[in-house]
């Protein structure tokens, strides 16, 4: 570590680098959050089939010579808020999911052949930066927007705390006080839509549940303080996003995805050898 | 506080109970009984705003149920916790105390939250676990803990569905003592869903008896009569005085052909335990 400690002031000189651990912090903070919550309600399947649907969001767009990010989050929000509309009372079921899911996966393979086939071998590659995000390739604007959004959406996670956390917990107590339970839901899917977006963009949407579970997973391990366990997510995550996109600047042939998701896996398994989650975060099936 | 005058209330497009008339003080410490799927459950839901009613009208606190959200103190009934969720006893206290507001908490909130969370987990005799992730706390543990968590705002009407469900007979008497103290001395209205009325009745100041459709409230010793049950269920009930006070129904209906706008199949079980 100590190599890799000397070599990031040089590394910070590298505006792609620079881009990189700024966007990348805003958003493992964003999905850090989110991703407590996801882990808290036990929707963290949710945020895997929303994985699917950014891979498709994207290739739909660039398919249809748009920005990739416009069906990103198209793709994201609409389908998080459609589970929860399939399931009940705001909450996504598995069975809905599940329906949605290889559908979804299916529409992307279709629009990744109509893109690969319809130019050179840049467009071959698109799928690709999808699949396992491009977070070292962001420009200075598109990594601007990248932090403003996950900015905005820790600012709302904040703002809806105390009411989501009682809603999660407790629904009945909750909608008796007057919390809006079944509107939460959907804000929260909607916000857990955004993030996929914006963690596609950083660690691809293979990978986005290595940002969203685990570090949320190692931190409800760690305290049963609620706002306790809610921040160390966000800081564990943004630790895991520094600490990948260093070791894989210090060693070029790892893909800065892959470093970020492993460490964060490792922070888990070190945290806790035997889980729930632990079959569905996406290190497992990164090989 | 809480007075319902000839409401009735229509679930799943059936009419479940009409003519309901209940009134209830401040300090008053009041009973809902009835055999399973009689309404008791819908009656509480309709105090608190969460079922409208189709005819009559209910105040609660002078207001229409609902307005007055963070006066009221709700334990709905069977509740259990995930075993692995990762929240203390006393997250879910807290959640009573701020857990419907909005943004963050005030710096310095903490204190006074803390103080007072403490002061009722000890009142509910609760402080020796309420630090544990409450999916391992036992159901009578955790039922203990939320009764913490409705009082903790220190509410003007306390709604209660079947606290007493998962405890043993000396937490029952234990409970029900530390809910008729609490509506003593703080001049809390109290509204218990009991199936057996017995651990409560020393406490009782009045009892509702939901059932056929219908309701008889009053004070304990005319509402669990033979001749009030007997009205109410249509058919001859008898209640008998066993030697320590305690009061047993006997020869209430088996689910009958006669009342059919009613599904009879949940009553079954209920019918033969209603008041034990
Ligand atoms: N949302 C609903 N839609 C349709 N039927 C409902 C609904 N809610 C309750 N019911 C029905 O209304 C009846 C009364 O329900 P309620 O929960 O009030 O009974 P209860 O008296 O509390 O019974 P228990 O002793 O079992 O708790 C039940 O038969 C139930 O099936
Ligand atoms: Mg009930």
């Amino acid at each position: 570590m100590t190599g890799v400690g000397l070599a990031l002031p040089g590394a910070l000189g590298h505006p792609f680098f620079l881009h990189a651990v700024l966007a990348g912090a805003a958003i493992a903070a964003a999905s850090g959050m989110i991703g407590y919550f996801l882990v808290l309600r036990a929707q963290v399947f949710t945020g895997d089939a929303l994985g699917h649907a950014a891979f498709t969001g994207a290739l739909a767009a660039l398919a249809d010579g748009v920005d990739l990010r416009l069906g990103l989050f198209a793709a994201t929000v609409v389908i998080a808020l459609l589970l929860g509309a399939l399931g009940r009372s705001g909450r996504a079921d598995d069975i809905a999911i599940g329906s949605v899911f290889a559908w979804i996966t299916g529409l992307g393979a279709f629009f990744l052949t109509m893109y690969a086939t319809s130019g050179g071998a840049d467009n071959a590659g698109a799928g690709v930066r999808v699949l396992f995000g491009s977070i070292f390739g962001l420009s200075a604007k598109q990594a601007v927007t990248a932090a403003v959004v996950a900015a905005a959406v820790c600012g709302a996670v904040l703002a809806v705390f105390r009411p989501l956390l009682f809603a999660s917990v407790d629904p009945a107590v909750a909608a008796a006080r007057g919390v809006p339970v079944r509107v939460l839901g959907f804000v929260f899917l909607a916000l857990v839509g955004v993030t996929a977006g914006e963690a596609t963009q950083a660690v691809g949407s293979l990978l986005l549940l290595g940002l969203l579970a685990a570090p949320a997973g190692t931190a409800q391990r760690l305290t049963d303080n609620p706002a306790r366990a809610f921040v160390l997510s966000a800081v564990l995550a943004v630790a895991d996003m520094w600490g990948g996109l260093a070791a894989s600047y210090a060693l070029p042939s790892m893909p800065p995805s892959f470093a970020v998701v492993a460490l964060a896996t490792a922070l888990y398994a070190a945290a806790f050898a035997v889980g729930p989650y632990r079959r569905r975060t996406a290190a497992s099936r990164a090989g | 506080m809480v007075c319902v005058d000839d409401a009735a209330v229509r679930v799943g497009g059936r009419p479940l109970w009409s003519h309901v008339r209940l009134d209830i003080a401040a300090g008053e410490f009041a009973a809902v009984l009835g055999p399973n799927g009689a309404g008791k459950s819908t009656l509480i839901k309709a105090i608190l705003g969460l079922v409208p009613t189709t005819a009559g009208s209910i105040r609660v606190l002078g207001e229409r149920p609902g307005r007055l959200a963070d006066r009221v103190g709700y334990l709905p009934q069977r509740r259990s916790f995930d075993a692995d969720l990762r929240i203390r006893g006393l997250d879910i206290v807290r959640m009573g105390w701020d857990g419907d507001r909005w943004g963050l908490p005030r710096p310095g909130a903490g204190r006074a939250a803390r103080e007072r969370i403490a002061e009722v987990v000890d009142l509910v005799g609760a402080s020796a676990y309420a630090h544990r992730p409450v999916g391992q706390c036992s159901g009578g543990e955790q039922q203990r803990l939320l009764i913490a968590q409705a009082l903790v705002r220190r509410p003007e009407l306390l709604l209660l569905d079947e606290p007493l469900d998962s405890l043993d007979l000396p937490n029952q008497a234990a409970v029900a003592a530390l809910v008729g103290r609490i509506c003593r001395t703080q001049g809390v209205a109290v509204v218990m869903v009991a199936h057996d009325a017995n651990p409560i009745l020393a406490h009782l100041d009045k009892v509702i008896y939901l059932a056929e459709g219908g309701a008889v409230a009053g004070p304990p010793r005319e509402v669990i009569t033979s001749e009030t049950l007997t009205r109410l269920y249509g058919t001859p009930i008898e209640v008998l005085r066993a030697g320590d006070g305690r009061l047993v129904v006997v020869g209430q209906p088996e689910p009958p052909a006669a009342h059919t706008d009613r599904h009879a199949s949940s009553r079954t079980e209920g019918n033969r335990r209603a008041v034990r």
